[in-house]
């Protein structure tokens, strides 16, 4: 690793403390967009150092959304958001710039997320060039990223259409790389790709962990993906995170039934012993302009059903609750693993 | 897609290939080209396009004037000339003074939006409800009027520019008020789109000024549009200066101009047809050739028309 490299570990190590301390944290998060859609609406979340935390939802749950209010692309209209420690959500101009120096975010659709007309240098050299790197120091860096990223310096000089979608996804990485940063926003990284490069891609994003230390937040749609990634799950709907808990602990025994009704629908082999039919889900969620009174999911859920429509999912809101780190917003979180078996009997 | 070897890809020249497919294009570079020779070589031209003959006034094409002579005499294929140099100079100019104008007012109101956007557009809006000619004619007055006027106050030193260039000026600054517009808005659409490109958000999350960002992503992308904003400016520009010329608030007489010559010679289009025919051709080709050639840009710059192999 290059002088540069040290330098700038250095002085993240400095700041920066034991693995497992927050790194990132979002206080009463709230998105709400001119239209009155609400993205985001009142997220508590901490992200600690050395994780992945998987983030899923469907389609318009927020969790891009989220993502990008992490990192301040989209200012929060409400609650806070602080990095190390520093409330990055009230920060604004150069000094923004500055202090989320360490916090970089990886894209979804790699055509649009690198500039068509400059070469893969100028592109992963430019968060270096932005932090006065001379351009000597700059090239040899970019070449160590290329490498790093299996790309290999013969493409220092290529534009991004010259490359597959894979390939620019692994610039977009190297960029994201490019100035040491301690967390990575991955926002639906792989969704673009094919299925044989989605493995390369997340085994690369494995790897780099492990090498440079690194926390994601892996926003996906993709339960088996963010399966295979996630150390820690946020599961998100209509700007909630309904279920949080550890990704084994949710993949084996969810306790919300919009987690469960999701890995029901994850398609396994016939072999499988733990087959069961999905849960299907009637209709489409709520306008997030129109939220209705009490629990959001409370209109498409099986589990009420199943309970008879108690009156409270329509009259209280529920909070994330739990036992230990395993968190759901749902009154009945206990019934919901004993219940999905027996959702098809 | 094939990829193309980097070499190849941009290094060579890409017009060499295009033009030999399209034989069109090539016409209408060598036409452009020949305006452009024949107005920059007007002093070399056997006769003044200002002396007078009134003996020979109104001939018809012959060996001695090409093109014939006008209702005074004058050599038409020297007037011609000076008249390519009068329209080009002031379409280039003023094309070249609206798409800054315009690049200026789009980026900042697309890059900004809110409020800066809102007053910015709907001054656009608001000067788009003006007919366009209308609108050149009202601007023409105005300058020619304030201009003409011997002032000695702040404006003195344009007066002294537009007297110097025979009324040029005047409609160097009509052109370039009415031509804006349209750039401002093409740019600001496209700066819109490219704002919220995935790599501009990479830009700015490593710590890219707005500035920064501006100047390395979002105009350079911004380019191809720009160039066809101009490709579509710079003829609008030559029609709006012949018809100025041709109702009399563009250049000022004796200078020539395919407008002005194209108004003086509407006036004996039947008896001496010659007299319109070859100024408004000569309006007509330009237009033709510019807008050839445009196409042929837009199609170079845009991703969407590009086809690897053709440059291998």
């Amino acid at each position: 690793m290059s002088e540069l490299l040290k330098q700038i570990g250095e002085t993240t190590n400095n700041a920066g403390a034991r693995l497992g301390d927050t790194i990132l944290e979002a206080r009463d998060l709230h998105v709400i967009f001119g239209t009155g859609v609400r993205a985001v609406d009142g997220i508590n979340l901490k992200i600690y150092r050395g994780e992945t935390l998987g983030v899923v939802g469907e389609s318009g749950c927020g969790k891009s959304t989220l993502g990008r209010t992490l990192c301040m692309l989209e200012a929060p209209t409400g609650g806070s958001v602080a990095l190390n420690g520093l409330p990055i959500s009230d920060m604004k101009g150069s000094s923004l710039r500055e202090a989320r120096k360490s916090l970089q975010m990886v894209f979804q659709d790699p055509y649009s997320s690198l500039d068509p007309r400059q070469r893969a240098g100028e592109i992963i050299g430019e968060p270096l060039l932005l932090a006065g790197v001379d351009k000597k120091q700059r090239q040899s860096r970019v070449n160590e990223l290329l490498d790093l990223v299996s790309i290999g310096a013969s493409g220092y000089a290529k534009f991004p259409r010259e490359f597959s979608g894979g390939q620019r996804q692994r610039i977009g990485i190297a960029r994201s790389l490019a100035a040491n940063p301690e967390i990575i926003i991955c926002d639906e990284p792989v969704s673009a790709l094919d299925v044989s490069v989605q493995a390369q891609i997340v085994n690369l994003l494995v790897s780099l962990q492990r090498k440079l230390n690194l926390t994601y937040v892996f926003i996906s749609h993709d339960l088996a993906v963010v399966r295979q990634m996630a150390n820690r799950v946020a599961v998100m709907y209509l700007g909630r995170i309904v279920e949080l808990a550890d990704a084994d602990k949710i993949f084996a025994a969810p306790r919300h039934p919009y987690t469960a009704a999701l890995l029901s629908a994850v398609p396994r082999m016939l072999t499988s012993s733990a087959k069961r039919k999905p849960i299907s889900l009637p209709g489409d969620p709520p306008s997030p302009m129109h939220l209705p009174p009490g629990c959001r999911f409370q209109a498409r859920c099986w589990l009420r059903q199943k309970l008879g429509s108690p009156d409270v999912c329509s009259a209280v809101d529920p909070m994330l609750s739990g036992t230990g780190d395993h968190q759901a917003a749902c009154h009945f979180q206990e019934h919901v693993d004993a219940q999905r078996g027996a959702q098809n009997a | 897609m094939t990829i193309v070897p980097s070499t190849q890809r941009r290094g060579v020249s890409l017009l060499p290939t295009s033009i030999r497919s399209k034989p069109g294009l090539a016409v209408a570079i060598a036409f452009l080209v020949l305006i452009v020779v024949v107005a920059a070589s007007a002093s070399f031209l056997p006769y003044d396009a200002y002396r007078q003959d009134l003996l020979h006034r109104n001939s018809p094409p012959s060996w001695n004037h090409i093109l014939g002579t006008d209702e005074l005499g004058r050599d038409m294929l020297a007037r011609l000339a000076i008249g390519a140099r009068v329209s080009l100079v002031v379409a280039v100019t003023s094309t070249v003074a609206a798409v800054l104008i315009g690049i200026a007012v789009g980026a900042i109101a697309g890059y900004k939006r809110g409020w800066i956007d809102s007053v910015c557009m709907r001054f656009v809006d608001s000067m788009y409800a003006f007919p366009d000619t209308l609108f050149a004619i009202l601007i023409a007055g105005v300058v020619k009027g304030q201009l003409s006027q011997s002032s000695t106050d702040f404006f003195s030193p344009i007066t002294a520019l537009y007297k110097m260039s025979g009324g040029l000026f005047g409609v160097f600054l009509t052109l370039s008020f009415t031509s804006w517009l349209v750039c401002a808005r093409i740019v600001r659409a496209e700066v819109i789109i490219l704002r919220s490109a995935e790599y501009v958000a990479a830009a700015r999350l490593a710590g890219a000024s707005d500035l920064f960002v501006m100047r390395r992503h979002i105009l350079p992308n911004c380019l191809p549009v720009i160039i066809v904003a101009a490709t579509f400016v710079v003829p609008s520009a030559i029609l709006l200066e012949a018809g100025l010329s041709f109702l009399g608030v563009g250049v000022d007489p004796p200078t020539p101009s395919w407008g002005a010559m194209i108004a003086s010679g509407v006036r004996s289009m039947q008896s001496y047809p010659h007299l319109l025919i070859t100024p408004a051709i000569a309006v007509g080709l330009t237009l033709l050739s510019i807008n050839v050639v445009g196409d042929a840009l837009r199609e170079h710059f845009d991703p969407s028309f590009r086809r690897g192999g053709e440059a291998s």
